[in-house]
């Protein structure tokens, strides 16, 4: 296969950038679309250009690092495919692809293709966990947990916190992020005791971190690679109304 | 009053602001819309329902000042939300493709402000009379017949009401999800809701321009 490759190029957070053009001549359908930027990549080493930053780890589609706009589409066009998951069959011999790091206030461009998603850290930081007693862990099956309230809770905790959502959303939202964390702990028995309290805060840090807000289009959960459901936003806008109405603050 | 503070200034705060605003506004856009429909009953029960409404100046001026503030709340905080998102996104995409948004999600913020003009317009042009050519404060069906016999005035409110059909075909679906309510149950049932509610509401409205303009009330 021969594409025509539109890539992104920033030398850093305080260059403008540029889309530069390129001929991949000798693309297989059998490689992933990060595999192809490999073989850009080792084109470019050779010739004693820079190579195309781009930011990869597991490559099985779990860990949420490989996160591109690729023609118009957070992963490009494959339903739940995280970048890495995606194949060049995909594509046609002599397509043009283009490729754009995620465009967010809250995620500056670091180099090329990659940009700084520690906003989402701090959401997680802000609330996004359990508190959990010291000493050997306890028997799993210990607490009853309907299986309903278990999948639900599981397909939350799906999100590997690429930012799809984000990229695909016309407000630059964090919504499906955010909710899906807050969904996950607060659904489950072992969450409730900072389940209020998480929502509040992690909605507070959301918000810092400068994300746009929710207008209910829906384009997060159709770029989502986990397939969250727009459900979850619901169900922490019920909660933080619920919060912000009825939670006490601590006794100082 | 921190907390209450911290919830008007969330984005998530001023979406069910809008969202409850927007619940009234429903309300009476159906309300007004079912009352001007007795235009096809002739100019005496459209007068005569003009005239109840107006019998009692307090209770008139109660719902007059509810539907303002709804509309203040309701522009103040899309205004506020507009801007968070405009910020949230500096640069634009080379290339975006939408995937699933409706033409009501998209014409939410420019319909909104036509429809804004539209009720500045509507309000000088049939409640005070100020941009009325023969403005009379208790003949409501002439009032009518004589200010939409101008085409371009008429084709101004149907065009309106494409925007306010638009509008309620997003938003009286996405109200009950910003109010938290989400349910597979509910879900197809919102949906449509909001559908027949858009078509509805345009219907209602638009057969009055358009019954004048083609000379049905006259």
């Amino acid at each position: 296969m021969r594409i025509t490759l539109r890539v992104w190029r920033q030398l850093g957070p305080t260059d403008p950038g540029r889309l530069e053009t390129r001929d991949v001549p000798d693309v297989s359908p059998d490689m992933s679309f990060l595999e192809m930027l490999d073989v850009v990549n080792e084109g470019l080493i050779a010739a004693g250009e820079t190579p195309i930053a781009f930011d990869h780890d597991c490559r099985e589609g779990i860990c949420g690092a490989c996160s591109m706009m690729i023609n118009g589409v957070p992963h490009g066009p494959n339903r739940a495919t995280t970048t890495c998951q995606l194949h060049m069959r995909t594509f046609r011999d002599g397509d043009t692809i283009v490729v754009e790091p995620w465009r967010a206030k809250a995620f500056p461009v670091v180099r090329d293709l990659v940009v700084d998603r520690s906003a989402l850290d701090r959401i997680i930081s802000a609330g996004g966990f359990i508190g959990v007693s010291t000493g050997s862990a306890a028997d799993a099956n210990a607490t009853p947990i309907p299986k309903t309230v278990a999948d639900r809770a599981m397909d939350s905790a799906q999100c590997i916190g690429c930012g799809a959502c984000v990229a695909a959303c016309p407000n630059a939202s964090a919504m499906l992020f955010t909710a899906a964390k807050v969904v996950h702990l607060g659904l489950l028995p072992q969450g409730q005791p900072e389940r209020y309290r998480r929502v509040l805060s992690m909605v507070r840090q959301m918000d810092l971190e400068e994300f746009g807000g929710c207008t209910n289009f829906g384009e997060c959960q159709d770029a989502c690679p986990k397939e969250i459901n727009v459900a979850v936003i619901g169900r922490m806008n019920a909660d933080f109304l619920k919060a912000s109405l009825s939670n006490r603050d601590e006794a100082a | 009053m921190h907390w209450a503070r911290a919830f008007a200034e969330s984005t998530i705060g001023k979406k069910i602001f809008m969202a409850a605003s927007g619940v009234i506004l429903v309300g009476f856009v159906l309300v007004h819309m079912t009352g001007n429909l007795l235009m096809f009953q002739g100019p005496a029960a459209i007068n005569h329902y003009s005239a109840f409404l107006k019998s009692s100046a307090p209770l008139l001026w109660a719902v007059r000042i509810t539907l303002l503030v709804s509309v203040a709340v309701h522009i103040g905080s899309a205004w506020s939300l507009t801007l968070v998102a405009r910020a949230a996104r500096p640069a634009r995409y080379a290339r975006h493709h939408a995937q699933v948004s409706t033409w009501g999600a998209r014409s939410m913020r420019t319909g909104g402000v036509l429809l804004f003009g539209f009720i500045v317009f509507h309000l000088l042009h049939l409640t005070t009379g100020n941009v009325h050519p023969e403005f009379s404060p208790s003949d409501v069906y002439g009032n009518v017949v004589v200010g939409l016999r101008m085409p371009v005035v008429a084709a101004f409110y149907v065009v309106a009401m494409i925007a306010l059909g638009l509008h309620l075909a997003h938003g009286v679906s996405s109200l009950f999800q910003t109010l938290g309510l989400n349910h597979p149950h509910w879900n197809p049932i919102r949906h449509r809701l909001a559908i027949v509610l858009a078509v509805l509401v345009f219907t209602g409205f638009s057969t009055i321009p358009l019954a004048v303009a083609f000379g049905v009330l006259r």
